[in-house]
């Protein structure tokens, strides 16, 4: 069994994190998990978020959501980024899309456009 | 769903919509079978929902009004000659002990058995959305035990959310630590 020692260790890094986090994350990622999302592969997209977001060091400043069916399952799976008063809707994200969303969005902060919803209903 | 462990993810999601506190998913496995239950500590159904809750055109949801989940797990329970038993109380009726327990049993030698897929995953992606809500996942294989409760996790984190990426990240290797090689 993984130790909990370890735990203890995220614990004693994490606390001055939290605080930081009260005062409200910049940035927030939300992932549509309800059944039609499930089966069209939000799961590996959910983890990627998670995954890269504690490899890089984001906790605080992004959150990661999860949300039902927002009525678009043919588009699914959907990830909505929020910031500030602005949304970007992503569509048909994969992992791939997923680490890249977060390089380019999340970190770089410039939107990927072709992955939009905007860009498949032109 | 590709994975028996996304029907899981799925059925296990109405457990957190229905107000749950703690949900136990529990798996157990043996050469030729595998039973699945899904606890929780949710406000139940009424038994006239109960009586059409695998009817797809039977769903809590509010965007549309067709339900898949639990259809499809009666489904992939079903065509490996397995079964699938829903019971419920209510909360309205039962207020102390009220909750619901779908139970799966599956036949894993029949052609159309689903694997179980990534349960590590399932499992990590139910903490990671529903941090007032307490899980116990228990898994037994012939000669193994897997097991991960967020009660004792919580014990150690104190303030810190057991959603916290850091902790995920230590959630999945905590079981994927367990379940050792191959999996």
């Amino acid at each position: 069994m993984k130790s909990l020692e370890e735990l203890k260790a995220i614990r004693d890094r994490m606390q001055n994190k939290v605080i930081i986090r009260e005062g409200g994350a910049e940035k927030r990622i939300v992932v549509g998990m309800a059944t039609c999302g499930i089966a069209a592969g939000a799961r590996p997209v959910l983890n990627t978020f998670v995954e890269e977001i504690a490899k890089r060091n984001l906790t605080g400043t992004v959150e990661v959501g999860q949300t039902g069916c927002i009525g678009m399952c043919r588009f699914e799976p959907i990830v909505e980024v929020f910031e500030g008063d602005q949304r970007v809707t992503y569509i048909y994200v994969d992992p791939a899309k997923a680490k890249e969303i977060v390089e380019k969005h999340i970190v770089g902060g410039q939107p990927i456009v072709e992955y939009t919803i905007g860009a498949a209903e032109k | 769903m590709k994975e028996l462990s996304l029907n899981i993810l799925d059925i296990a999601q109405n457990s957190i919509h229905a107000d749950a506190t703690f949900v136990q998913i529990l798996l157990d496995e043996t050469d030729r079978t595998l039973e699945l239950a899904i606890i929780d500590d949710g406000k139940g159904m009424s038994e006239e929902f109960l009586s059409r809750v695998t009817d797809p055109f039977s769903t809590t949801r509010t965007t549309r009004k067709v339900g898949m989940g639990l259809p499809l797990l009666k489904l992939a329970a079903e065509q490996t000659g397995g079964s699938l038993v829903i019971e419920s109380r209510e909360r309205a009726s039962h207020p102390f002990d009220h909750g619901t327990r779908v139970t799966a049993f599956f036949y894993k030698d029949h052609l159309d058995f689903t694997p179980l897929g990534d349960v590590i995953s399932t499992v990590v992606s139910l903490v990671q959305g529903s941090e007032n809500v307490d899980f116990l996942f228990r898994h037994s294989l012939p000669g193994k035990l897997v097991e991960l409760d967020t009660r004792d996790l919580r014990e150690v984190l104190g303030e810190v959310p057991l959603s916290s990426p850091e902790v995920l990240v230590w959630i999945r290797e905590s079981l994927e630590e367990q379940y050792g090689e191959g999996e």
